[in-house]
C-alpha cells in the first residue's frame, strides 16, 4: 500500500482566516485526512521546524502556504517550504499579493514597531522595544527581524499555483481539495503552473447580478452616505466597487449583499497592476472634462491609493510607498 | 502577484533574429551621435536580446540602405528590424516596404528616431549618444513584441462630398464630375460661389472676378454628376474612409424649387427691405425673399424667416400672391438627407477679421472707414453703389483715400500670422479706386508681399501710376484735427519708418486691409469631420510642405482658405490637387486601412459596460443576450483608449500593446542591459 | 552622489499632435536637455497607469504624459480620458508619498515645437530639484536590527 501524500499549511504573517476557510469546509476536512498525511499544520497539530527540516526534500506533495512575508522567519519558513514540497501553492490574499499586511509597505517599517509600542492606549512608560537580540546568561537570543518591506510569496520563492482571496472561499477551497485528490489519483491533470486556481477567468461583474448601464460617474459616494438602488450596479450610483477589476470566483458576494466589492480575490488574468486598472477605469468614466471638475468629483474618493491597493500593494508593480523605500540614515 | 498568463511572443531568446540599422544620415545624426559605436554596443550588449547584427550605414533610406536590410533578412533569417534613424512619420513607409520586399510582414519592422529626437535637439555628444543607446533598446524589447499583421482592406464608395462651395469647392467638384464621378456640393450660404462673387476685380490681372468665376458656377450647377445642396449644412459624419455616412440638413427655403422658375418676382413685389450683411457686406439692401446677387447659382430665391411679415404677423403673403407658378411653401420644413461618400473635401473658406477689435482705426465709429470687403462691394459694378467709389453720404468721391495694410494680421495683439493676400489686394484698390475717382492714394505697408506671378509687376504698375507709399504701421485714425487743413478730415497718424518722422495724413476715406481669419466655427466643423484644427482655426494639413491637402484623417481633405490664407491661384490649385487624390483613391477601388485595432477578448469580458462610453466613433457594440462587448474592427481608429480604460485586461490593441509597450519601458530604462565596462 | 544628479524621465507622446511637436523641434533644431526619453502612442487615451507606474518603479525619475489639446484631439475626446487619468493617478501616487511634481501633463499642438522643448526642459529642472526617486533600489536596506531609539532594559534575573 502506498503512503499517502503529504499535505502540510503553513501560516506566515498572518490573521488566521485562511486556516479557518479552510475548516468551514466543513466535512471536506474528513476527506484532507483521509486522503493525506498532515505532517505540518501548526493550528491543527503541534510538529516542529526541526521536523520539516529532517523531510527529505520535495517530500511533501501539497503545501497551503498562507500569510505574507513580514519578517525573516517567514522567510525562512518560506524557503524551507519550498526546498521540501512538490507544489507550493499562494494560498490566500497574504501570500499571493500581500494583503493587508502589506499595507504597511506605504510606511517606513521602523516607525510601525515604533508605533506599535507607543500607541495611546499602550502602557509602556519606559518606552521599552523590542530588540532582535539579547545577551541573556545562557546565551545570545534572536526574535525575528523586521524585513523593511513586506514581500508576497512569489517575491522571495517561486510559486506553482495561487489562491486567490481573502480568505478564499470555503467552497473553491472544497474544489481544490476534489481536484488534488482526482490528480493524485491519476484522474486530472495538473493545470499549468503559475496558474491561479480557485477563482474564475473573469471578473466579479460576471457573476454579479445588478442591472448595468452605459457607465457614467457624476460623484463618488460612501456606501452609508446613499439608500443605494439593489438592483442597479453600485458605481454607477457612485459607490466605488473595485468589482470590475477584481478575480471571478467568489460568486460576488459582497455586492449581491449590497456592499461594494472591495477586491480581495486580486487582479483578472494578465493583469500587472490591479489598482492601474481600477484608476484607468474609474477616471475614464468620470462624467467630467474641465480639471477643477475632475478634482471636485474625485474629493468624493478619499484615500485612492487604499481604495485600489487594499488587499494587492505588496504585489503590485509599486510595492510600497517612498517612506518604506527611505535609507536607513548613517 | 504574477501569472503566466501573458502570451510570450518572444518566449526564447534564440528565437528572436533582430537586425539593428543605424543611418548617419550624412552628418545628421552622426555629427552628434557616435552611430559607429552605437552599432557596436547593439551588436554586443544586445546580442543576448535577440540583436543578431547591428550596422550603420550613411543613408539608410537610400536604395543601398534598403538593400542592406533586405539582404540580411534573406541571409540571415531576420525576423525583427530596427531602423535607427530619422522620425517614423518620414520613412517608417520606406523601411517597412523594404522589409515586405524582402518576405518580412512589414509590422515586424520598427523606427527608432534618433534624428529629430537625439541629433538635432541635443549638444552633449555623449549624452547624445547614450540616449541614443536606450532608444535603441527601447525599440529592440519593443519590436520582440511585435507579431505579424495584415492592413484591412476597405472598398471605396465612388461618391465624394464637398463642402463649401467656394472656388476651391467649385473646382475641386468639376475636376472630380469631369472625370465621370458624383459628387455632393454642399454650400451654407442661399447660393456657392463664395467671396470670389463679392470681389469686383482679381488681382494681378484685374479680370472681372464675376465673370471669371461665374461660369464655373454655372457648370457646377448644371452638371449631371454634381449635386447641389445649397442653404444646406452638414450636422453628422459617421464611419470612416471610402464609407462615410453624412448627415445633411437642408434649410427650408419655403419654395418648391423644382417649380420655382427663378423670374424675380418674389424679390421685386416683397415689402421688406433688410440690411445684406453677408453678401452686400451691410452696404446694401436686399428683401426678405431673396437671391443673395443676381448671378447667384442655384437662382432660386430664399425666404429670411426671421425677417418675414409674415412669419410675424401672419398677413402680407405678398410673394405667394404674385408666383405665377405657385412656387412658395410658407410651411416647408428642413430636409434631412443622408448621403453615403467615399471621401469628403473641406473647403470652407474664410472670414473677416472684425476691425472694430481694433478701437483706435476707429472702424464702426467714425463714418469713412471702410473694410476691404466694403470696398469690394463699392467698386464692384453690381454693388450697392453701382461701382462708384463714394463716401458713407452715398454720393460724395474721395479726393484722398488711405489704404492700411496688415489689419489684424501680423499683429501680437489679434492675429500673428500674415494673410497673404492683403498686400496685392490693397495695390488693386489703390489702382480702382485711382481710376474711379482720381484721388491721392497712400498705402501704409510693414512689407510688400508680391511673390507670385506678375505679382511684383503690378506693384510697380500701381508705384508709377502715383500711388504713395508710407512704410509703417499706422498707430490711429482719428478725426480730432490739431489744424486747419485737418477739419473734417480723417488724419492717420503713422510713424514714416523710411524718412525716421511721425506723420499725421488727412484724407476723406480709410481703407482697412483686414485680414483673413478661420471660420468662427472651424473648431466645431473641425470636430465634427474628425480633423484637426490649428489654434488659429485653420485646419492642419497631413504635413506642410508635402501633402498640404491631406489630413490626418484618411479619407477627408482640405481645400483653398479653410487650410490657411491664400489667394484665388492656390485655391484653385489645392481644389485641384484634392480632386486629384480622390480620383486616385477612387481608381483604387480599395484602400488598406492601417491594422492598428483593439478587439475584446471575449472570455474575459464581464461585460461592466466601462468601455462602452468611450468611443467616438461607435465602435464599440455591448450584447445584452450575452453580456459581452464587441469593437468592430472597421470603426475602430486604434486610438487604445478603451484598451487602457479595461478595468479586467480584456482588450487588447495591435501595433501598440500592452507588451510591447511596457517592454519598451524596460528597453529605455535599459534594464536587461549589461552596464558597459567602465574605462579608467 | 555626483554634483548635478541627471534625472531620467519617460515621456509618452500621441502620434498626431506632441510626437510631431517634438518632430518639429528637431526639425527646427531647437535644443532641450537629453534625459527625456519618449514613446510614442497613437493617442493620449492609449496612456494606462500601468505604464508609468513601471517606469518610476523601473528607474525614471519622472514621467510626462503629453497630447493634444482639449478639443483638439485626433480621436476627438480620447486626451480628456488622459486628464482624467493623470488627475486620479497623481492623488494615487501622493498617496504613495510619490511627489505630485514628478508626473506631468503637456497638452501640445503638432506646430508648437519651441513649446514641446520648454516645457522638457522645464520639468527635466523641476525632477532635479526634487532629487533622484531611487524606487525600491533601498530594498537592500539591511532588516531592522534596532530602532534607532532602542532602549536596553535589564531583564530581571
Amino acid at each position: 500500500m502506498t503512503a499517502k501524500p503529504k499535505f502540510a499549511m503553513y501560516w506566515a504573517a498572518s490573521c488566521g482566516g485562511c486556516e479557518i476557510a479552510v475548516l468551514n469546509t466543513n466535512e471536506k476536512i474528513l476527506d484532507v485526512d483521509a486522503n493525506f498525511d498532515v505532517v505540518f499544520w501548526p493550528v491543527a497539530m503541534d510538529a516542529k521546524y526541526k521536523d520539516v527540516e529532517a523531510m527529505e526534500d520535495g517530500s511533501i506533495l501539497l503545501t497551503l502556504f498562507n500569510g505574507g512575508m513580514r519578517n525573516d522567519e517567514n522567510e525562512h519558513m518560506a524557503k524551507l517550504l519550498r526546498k521540501k514540497s512538490k507544489i507550493l501553492v499562494a494560498f490566500g490574499s497574504c501570500a499571493s499579493e500581500g494583503c493587508i499586511p502589506g499595507l504597511a509597505n506605504f510606511s517606513d517599517s521602523r516607525e510601525i514597531v515604533q508605533t506599535a509600542y507607543n500607541t495611546i492606549t499602550t502602557d509602556n512608560p519606559n518606552g521599552i522595544y523590542p530588540m532582535t537580540s539579547y545577551n541573556m546568561p545562557e546565551g545570545e537570543i534572536h526574535i525575528p527581524t523586521i524585513l523593511p518591506v513586506l514581500k508576497t510569496l512569489d517575491q522571495v520563492v517561486d510559486v506553482d499555483y495561487y489562491m486567490p482571496g481573502c480568505p478564499p472561499e470555503s467552497n473553491q477551497i472544497a474544489a481544490v481539495i476534489d481536484l488534488v485528490i482526482q490528480v493524485v489519483q491519476g484522474k486530472a491533470e495538473l493545470p499549468p503552473k503559475g496558474s491561479v486556481i480557485g477563482a474564475g477567468d473573469s471578473t466579479v461583474c460576471d457573476e454579479c447580478k445588478r442591472t448595468r448601464n452605459v457607465k457614467t460617474i457624476k460623484s463618488f459616494e460612501r456606501i452609508w452616505g446613499i439608500a443605494a438602488d439593489p438592483t442597479l450596479c453600485l458605481l454607477e450610483q457612485g459607490i466605488p466597487c473595485n468589482g470590475p477589476a477584481t478575480r471571478s470566483g467568489c460568486n460576488a458576494r459582497c455586492p449581491i449583499a449590497g456592499a461594494q466589492c472591495i477586491g480581495c480575490y486580486g487582479p483578472a488574468a494578465g493583469v500587472e497592476d490591479y489598482g492601474a486598472r481600477l484608476i484607468s477605469s474609474f477616471a475614464s468614466v468620470l462624467d467630467a472634462n474641465e480639471p477643477e471638475e475632475i478634482d471636485r468629483i474625485l474629493d468624493g474618493l478619499v484615500d485612492p491609493a487604499g481604495q485600489f491597493y487594499r488587499f494587492n500593494l505588496a504585489g503590485s508593480l509599486l510595492r510600497a510607498g517612498v517612506p518604506a523605500w527611505k535609507k536607513e540614515k548613517a | 502577484m504574477t501569472e503566466n498568463m501573458i502570451e510570450n511572443t518572444s518566449s526564447n531568446d534564440d528565437q528572436e533574429k533582430i537586425g539593428v540599422y543605424v543611418c548617419h544620415c550624412g552628418t545628421n545624426i552622426a555629427g552628434v551621435v557616435d552611430v559607429v559605436q552605437v552599432a557596436e554596443w547593439a551588436a554586443k550588449y544586445l546580442k543576448h536580446r535577440g540583436v543578431v547584427i547591428a550596422r550603420e550605414y550613411k543613408f539608410m533610406c537610400s536604395s543601398l540602405g534598403q538593400e542592406l536590410i533586405e539582404k540580411d533578412i534573406k541571409e540571415l533569417g531576420l525576423n525583427r528590424v530596427i531602423v535607427a534613424a530619422c522620425s517614423p512619420h518620414m520613412h517608417e513607409k520606406t523601411f517597412r516596404t523594404a522589409c515586405a520586399n524582402a518576405g518580412l510582414n512589414p509590422f515586424m519592422c520598427e523606427m527608432v528616431s534618433i534624428r529629430e529626437q537625439v541629433s538635432w535637439v541635443h549638444t552633449d555628444k555623449v549624452a547624445a549618444t547614450a540616449k541614443a543607446k536606450a532608444m535603441i533598446s527601447g525599440g529592440v524589447e519593443r519590436v520582440r513584441h511585435n507579431v505579424p499583421l495584415e492592413p484591412i482592406v476597405v472598398p471605396i464608395n465612388p461618391a465624394t462630398l464637398i463642402v463649401g462651395g467656394g472656388i476651391a469647392g467649385i473646382q475641386s467638384a468639376l475636376e472630380i464630375a469631369d472625370a465621370g464621378f458624383h459628387v455632393y456640393l454642399v454650400e451654407r450660404e442661399p447660393s456657392i460661389g463664395g467671396h470670389m462673387a463679392q470681389f469686383d476685380k482679381t488681382f494681378p490681372t484685374l479680370d472681372c472676378s464675376a465673370c471669371i468665376l461665374t461660369p464655373k458656377m454655372f457648370s457646377a450647377g448644371s452638371h449631371p454628376n454634381i449635386t447641389l445642396l445649397t442653404y444646406s449644412e452638414v450636422e453628422k459624419v459617421d464611419g470612416y474612409v471610402g464609407n462615410f455616412t453624412v448627415t445633411v440638413r437642408k434649410k427650408a427655403r419655403k419654395l418648391d424649387e423644382e417649380v420655382c422658375t427663378g423670374c424675380g418676382i418674389c424679390q421685386e413685389k416683397c415689402p421688406r427691405k433688410v440690411i445684406d450683411d453677408v453678401f452686400e457686406a451691410g452696404l446694401g439692401y436686399r428683401k426678405a425673399i431673396y437671391t443673395p446677387f443676381p448671378q447667384a447659382v442655384p437662382n432660386r430665391p430664399v425666404l429670411d424667416v426671421a425677417n418675414c411679415t409674415y412669419y410675424e404677423k401672419g398677413t402680407c403673403k405678398a410673394c405667394e400672391i404674385f408666383c405665377a407658378p405657385k412656387a412658395i411653401r410658407f410651411d416647408q420644413q428642413d430636409e434631412i438627407l443622408t448621403l453615403q461618400v467615399g471621401n469628403i473635401v473641406l473647403a470652407t473658406g474664410y472670414q473677416l477679421f472684425d476691425a472694430r477689435r481694433i478701437t483706435n482705426y476707429g472702424y464702426g465709429r467714425l463714418t469713412n472707414v471702410f473694410t476691404s470687403l466694403e470696398i469690394e462691394r463699392l467698386t464692384n459694378a453690381a454693388g450697392p453703389t453701382n461701382g462708384n467709389v463714394v463716401l458713407r453720404d452715398g454720393k460724395t468721391a474721395p479726393k484722398t483715400v488711405g489704404i492700411i495694410h496688415c489689419v489684424g494680421s501680423r499683429d501680437k495683439n489679434f492675429n500673428n500670422y500674415c494673410s497673404a493676400i492683403c498686400c496685392m489686394q490693397s495695390l488693386k484698390f489703390a489702382h480702382l479706386i485711382h481710376e474711379r475717382t482720381g484721388a491721392t492714394i497712400y498705402n501704409f505697408y510693414i512689407d510688400i508681399r508680391a511673390a507670385s506671378k506678375d505679382y511684383d509687376e503690378f506693384y510697380q504698375r500701381v508705384l508709377e501710376e502715383g500711388t504713395l507709399f508710407v512704410r509703417g504701421k499706422v498707430a490711429e485714425i482719428t478725426d480730432v484735427p490739431r489744424m486747419e487743413s485737418e477739419k473734417g478730415k480723417l488724419i492717420i497718424q503713422v510713424e514714416d519708418t523710411l524718412v525716421g518722422k511721425q506723420r499725421r495724413i488727412p484724407v476723406d476715406m480709410v481703407v482697412l486691409s483686414a485680414g483673413l481669419e478661420a471660420r468662427s466655427d472651424s473648431k466645431e466643423v473641425a470636430k465634427t469631420f474628425g480633423i484637426s484644427c490649428s489654434f488659429n482655426g485653420w485646419f492642419i494639413e497631413k504635413h506642410p510642405k508635402l501633402d498640404p491637402i491631406a489630413t490626418m484623417t484618411e479619407g477627408i481633405f482640405i481645400a483653398g482658405c479653410a487650410q490657411g490664407p491664400k489667394d484665388i491661384p492656390a485655391s484653385v490649385a489645392q481644389g485641384a490637387a484634392a480632386a486629384a487624390r480622390v480620383l486616385g483613391r477612387i481608381e483604387q477601388k480599395q484602400m488598406a486601412l492601417e491594422p492598428v485595432r483593439a478587439s475584446v477578448i471575449e472570455e474575459k469580458c464581464s461585460g461592466c459596460r466601462i468601455c462602452n462610453g468611450l468611443c467616438p466613433f461607435n465602435a464599440i457594440t455591448f450584447h445584452e443576450d450575452r453580456m459581452v462587448t464587441e469593437i468592430n474592427p472597421a470603426l475602430c481608429q486604434g486610438c487604445g483608449t478603451c484598451v487602457a480604460a479595461c478595468p479586467a485586461g480584456a482588450i487588447t490593441g495591435t501595433g501598440f500593446s500592452n507588451e510591447q509597450i511596457m517592454a519598451q519601458i524596460d528597453g529605455l530604462l535599459m534594464l536587461n542591459v549589461e552596464p558597459e565596462p567602465v574605462t579608467a | 552622489m555626483t554634483d548635478s544628479f541627471e534625472p531620467t524621465i519617460i515621456g509618452f507622446t500621441c502620434n498626431w499632435c506632441s510626437y510631431r511637436a517634438a518632430d518639429l523641434a528637431g526639425t527646427a533644431r531647437i535644443k532641450y536637455p537629453p534625459n527625456v526619453r519618449l514613446i510614442r502612442l497613437m493617442c493620449s487615451g492609449r496612456i494606462d497607469p500601468t505604464f508609468v507606474f513601471k517606469a518610476l518603479a523601473n528607474g525614471a525619475d519622472g514621467v510626462m504624459i503629453t497630447g493634444c489639446h482639449p478639443g483638439e484631439c485626433h480621436y476627438i475626446e480620447q486626451n480628456y480620458k488622459a486628464l482624467r487619468r493623470f488627475q486620479l493617478m497623481r492623488r494615487t501616487l501622493q498617496g504613495f508619498g510619490v511627489e505630485p511634481g514628478r508626473i506631468r501633463l503637456v497638452w501640445a499642438s503638432a506646430a508648437e515645437g519651441a513649446r514641446f522643448a520648454s516645457e522638457v526642459t522645464a520639468f527635466v529642472e523641476e525632477v532635479r530639484a526634487l532629487g533622484p526617486l531611487h524606487w525600491g533600489k533601498n530594498g537592500t536596506v539591511p532588516a531592522i536590527a534596532a530602532p534607532a531609539t532602542i532602549q536596553k532594559e535589564e531583564v530581571p534575573a
